[in-house]
Order: structure tokens, then C-alpha cells, then sequence
């Protein structure tokens, strides 16, 4: 299944998807030491999402969670891509200035946590082996 | 989006590395809010300054855009950090932490940014005119330059301000364009308001109302008056409490008389505000034990207010006066601040009580300012009380 999508930071990358319909706040909603999900109460706390294709539909929270991406790819810790529904601020700034292909407009939905799929953030596509 | 050769030029990496993620971060942030080009910016206010928020990580993509060239285009000036840089020791800031912060401002300078290290810039020669683009962070300057100055800008992040000052330039979209300027709602405000602490308090009580109404640029009718100090402590709260960028005051903000006033409507009761005022009161006068005055910086005036007050007395408490250094200096000029100190107060120049390290070392704030509570119930833990500006000093001597 081929989903198009639109780039907002290109590279393409391969790896298992870990999916949720909540935002994620990576500043304070995410261990920057481990790479875990710790908001309370959200559906994807105590999951690790280093080298996942992180799957969402929008970023919140505080203009900090940019550098927290930052230092998740420097500790090796950072998602492998992140697809979300609608982009923002956050998680743009946060994947251009680390690297992390990143394509938005996809309907989360149609992803589900486990399966392989490949990003090509220059083409804004999202690809599922299935 | 539509770029210009050279903002062409600048994404294609011609003109170095940081110029080039810089202009990256803007053409993504252009495409997502639906810019169709960018616009020149004469002046930038950068936030991501305390080593408490930015870390490691964040010193270190700040030493990236140093080492990949980058270099401001425009006039672009600082937020507070988290201590003072000349006299840290004074107010028991960890050597460890004096050291990273001084690696944050070494790193801002090279790049060619004015290490101003205040959060009101438009108060030490960083104020935009009329009508003027510019890209600040910030919220609560983000606020005062939108609303009482008329220049306009969005409310950037840290790297995004970043990004438009060594590209000169920012995404035209938001509140860059008039039709995303025009009020949503009209605020009636049924209250005669003169000190900050009720600014503060009005600030909160609207924005956290406009918030529960989805409304976000209010036209406000029935302030009288409002001093340059009420309006920043007003510009302070509305953005911390509601999130908003810009309001129009009728008689007291320049784009109002121009602005037809929208048919939605709602009030504000004196009940409320004084509601809102409580609601940061819950501290014991008695467990008192930091007075913090100067969020947003304080200007001259104040300053010498509360020299006025201290003359020849002694306060009994921790009490730290944040202000932009320029103005600290004026203050020194004038024999402010050996009267200030004498009374064994304390000047946190280039500082800001909200992102100092200062967790843990105090149980409970007295402040004017109704944003400062905000950060220091929920960052900090401390309880709080609000009150006007001179009894907030009478605190300290009690």
C-alpha cells in the first residue's frame, strides 16, 4: 500500500511503525535519556521509539520539544522518520534540525504499530509491505 | 512557496551550512502555514537562552550554526538567561551551570547576535516601528510588539527566530497578513484597572475566557489608562494564560480606531479579574521567603520606585530584581542601585526568575507579575502571591 503524503524533511529509511492517535509532547513526553514515552496516561507510555517510524498526528506542547528530538538523534535514540496528519512548528523544526525524514498529510489511520514501513521523505511517500 | 534567487541560493547551500538549514526550517515552516513567499525582517528577538531549557543538546545545535557559518543579517537581540553574567556568585548560581550558561552566550555571540539578554528588547534600542515585519520569540515581547507597537510577527520559536536572522527573512503567513490581524471578539472590560498585579490578573482572566471560546484576537473596550509597565505586564499574562500574540485596546493601541469592532461580544467583570487575582494567592504572608520583582524586565521608572521605597531600610528576605542590563545602568547612573543594594536587595541583570535554576531553594514567590507565577507554581513549585507592585517590596522588609 502507497500512501503520498507531502516532505517536510527528506531521506528515506525503512523500519517497524509505532503508531498512536494522540499528540506527542517530546518535551516532558519523552525520556531524552532513553528514548521512552513517560507522559502519563498517554497510549504510548513506556514504549521506546528509538528507530521507529513514529507515527502521529501532531506535535504539542512547549517550542523546547524541537531540541529534545535534537538530542534523541545524538544519543542514537531518535525515531527512524515520523509521519504525521498535520505537522507543526515542533516537530518540523525539531526534524530538520536533526535530520529525521518527516512526511505529513498522511491519514494515520491506515498504519498499524508492528509492520514495516519504508518513508521516502523526498518523494512524501509512506509505503506498507502489504 | 515562491523564493528570490538568493533565498534560492541560500536553500541550495551556496552561502554555507547554517544558512542553509536556517532557510530550510523556514521554507518547511512557510509550506505548512501556506506562505506564498518570504519577507524581509529588520529585527529579531531570539528566546532559547537559559542552559535550564536549552541543555546539552540544544548548546550543541546552537554551536553547529556557529561552526557552519552562521551570521545574523538583521538587528537580532537576546532573551534572558538564567543568571546574571557579572555577578552570578551574588545570587548562589552553581559554577557548573555559570559555565554552560557563559558557553550559550559565547556561542550567540559569534554568530553575531547582541547578547542583550532581556525579555524587553523594545526597552534597550530593539523597537520596530509601525507596520514592520520582523520575527520574534518571546511571548510576551511577541505580544507587546504586535499589539502596542503595530510591527508584526509571529511567535517564533528558538530556532525559528534563529533561522530569519541569519536568512533575513520570514515566512509570510499568520499574523504578517491583515486579514489574520482583524479582531475575533469584542472584550468589554467593566473594571478601572492602574496597578500591574491587575493587568496581570485581567490578562489571565481573558485570555484563559477567549481560550474556552476559541477566540484569539480580542478588541478590548473600557481601559481608561495603561502605563508602559501595565501593558507589558498585561502583554505578559494574556500570552501565558491564553496564548495570544495580539490584541487591539481601544485609545491605547494603535490599530483599533482603524479595526472595525466584530459582532461577537463578551464581558469582563470586576468579579472575574479579582477571581483571577486569587487564584494566584496561595501563599502564606508568613511563608514568604523570595521577593521577585521584574517579569517582564522592569523598566527606569520602576527602578526607581522601588528605590524610593527601600531608602534607608533593610529587607529581611531574598529579593531579586531582574532587569535588561542597559537599564541596570541608567539605574547605576542615578544612584539607584547603590540605594537598592545598601537595603541588601539584590540586581539579577540579564536574568529572568523563570528560567533560573532556582528549583528547590525557595518555598514561596511574592511578585506583581501574574506570569511569574504561572512558571514558578508549575516549573519551580513554589507557591505564590500576587500583589501590587509596592507592597511586594513591603514584603521584602517585613
Amino acid at each position: 500500500m502507497r500512501l503520498k503524503g507531502r516532505t517536510i524533511y527528506a531521506g528515506t529509511v525503512e523500519g517497524a511503525a509505532l503508531v498512536t492517535r494522540m499528540g506527542i509532547s517530546f518535551f516532558g513526553g519523552v525520556d531524552p535519556e532513553t528514548g521512552v514515552v513517560v507522559e502519563r496516561g498517554h497510549e504510548l507510555e513506556g514504549e521506546c521509539i528509538a528507530g521507529k517510524v513514529l507515527v502521529f498526528p501532531s506535535g504539542k506542547g512547549s517550542t523546547v520539544g524541537s531540541y529534545t528530538l535534537y538530542r534523541l538523534k545524538h544519543a542514537g535514540l531518535a525515531p527512524a522518520a515520523i509521519v504525521n496528519e498535520s505537522c507543526e512548528t515542533i516537530v518540523a523544526v525539531g526534524c530538520i534540525i536533526s535530520e529525521i525524514p518527516c512526511v505529513d498529510q498522511v491519514d494515520v489511520g491506515s498504519l498499524r504499530t508492528g509492520e514495516m514501513v519504508q518513508v521516502d521523505g523526498d518523494a512524501g511517500v509512506v509505503e506498507i509491505a502489504r | 512557496m515562491r523564493l528570490e534567487p538568493q533565498e534560492q541560493a541560500m536553500l541550495d547551500g551556496e552561502q554555507g551550512r547554517a544558512t542553509q538549514k536556517a532557510m530550510q526550517i523556514l521554507v518547511a515552516l512557510g509550506k505548512i502555514y501556506g506562505a506564498e513567499r518570504m519577507l524581509p525582517v529588520r529585527s529579531v528577538q531570539i528566546a532559547g537562552v537559559s542552559y535550564d531549557n536549552l541543555g546539552e543538546a540544544g548548546l550543541q545545535f546552537l554551536t553547529e550554526m556557529a561552526q557552519g557559518g552562521g551570521k545574523a543579517r538583521v538587528l537580532t537581540t537576546l532573551n534572558p538567561a538564567g543568571m546574571d553574567i557579572e555577578n552570578w556568585q551574588a545570587l548562589g548560581i552553581p559554577a557548573a551551570f555559570a559555565e554552560n550558561q557563559q558557553r550559550v552566550i559565547d556561542t550567540f555571540a559569534r554568530m553575531g547576535v547582541m547578547t542583550t539578554c532581556t525579555c524587553t528588547p523594545y526597552l534597550v534600542g530593539n523597537l520596530p516601528r509601525f507596520g514592520e515585519h520582523i520575527a520574534w520569540a518571546e511571548s510576551s515581547a511577541v505580544c507587546y510588539a504586535n499589539a502596542v507597537l503595530g510591527a508584526r510577527s509571529n511567535r517564533e520559536g528558538g530556532p525559528s527566530a534563529l533561522a530569519a536572522s541569519l536568512t533575513g527573512v520570514t515566512p509570510e503567513y499568520g499574523y504578517h497578513r491583515d486579514e489574520n490581524r482583524l479582531p475575533d471578539i469584542c472584550v468589554r472590560v467593566e473594571a478601572t484597572l492602574t496597578e500591574n498585579d491587575q493587568f496581570g490578573a485581567l490578562g489571565k482572566a481573558m485570555g484563559e475566557k477567549l481560550r474556552s471560546l476559541g477566540k484569539s484576537v480580542p478588541y478590548i473596550r473600557g481601559i481608561q489608562d495603561a502605563s508602559l509597565e501595565s501593558l507589558k505586564s498585561f502583554c505578559a499574562s494574556l500570552a501565558t494564560y491564553g496564548g495570544m500574540a495580539l490584541f487591539h485596546m481601544l485609545g491605547i493601541t494603535p490599530e483599533a480606531s482603524s479595526l472595525k469592532p466584530p459582532e461577537a461580544e463578551t464581558n469582563l467583570t470586576l468579579a472575574e479579574i479579582e477571581a483571577a487575582h486569587a487564584a494566584l494567592y496561595d501563599a502564606d504572608e508568613a511563608e514568604i521567603d523570595f521577593v521577585s520583582l521584574g517579569c517582564p524586565h522592569l523598566s527606569i521608572a520602576e527602578i526607581a520606585r522601588i528605590a524610593r521605597l527601600l531608602e534607608g531600610k533593610r529587607v529581611t528576605k531574598e529579593f531579586w530584581i531582574t532587569t535588561a542590563r542597559p537599564t541596570k545602568q541608567i539605574a547605576d547612573r542615578l544612584g539607584y542601585t547603590a540605594v537598592i543594594e545598601a537595603a541588601g536587595a539584590k540586581f539579577a541583570a540579564d536574568a529572568c526568575c523563570v528560567v533560573a535554576p532556582v528549583r528547590g531553594r525557595f518555598q514561596a514567590m511574592a511578585t506583581d507579575s501574574a506570569k511569574a507565577c504561572y512558571y514558578a507554581s508549575g516549573k519551580h513549585g513554589f507557591k505564590t502571591l500576587l500583589k501590587p507592585f509596592d507592597e511586594v517590596v513591603q514584603e521584602a522588609l517585613r
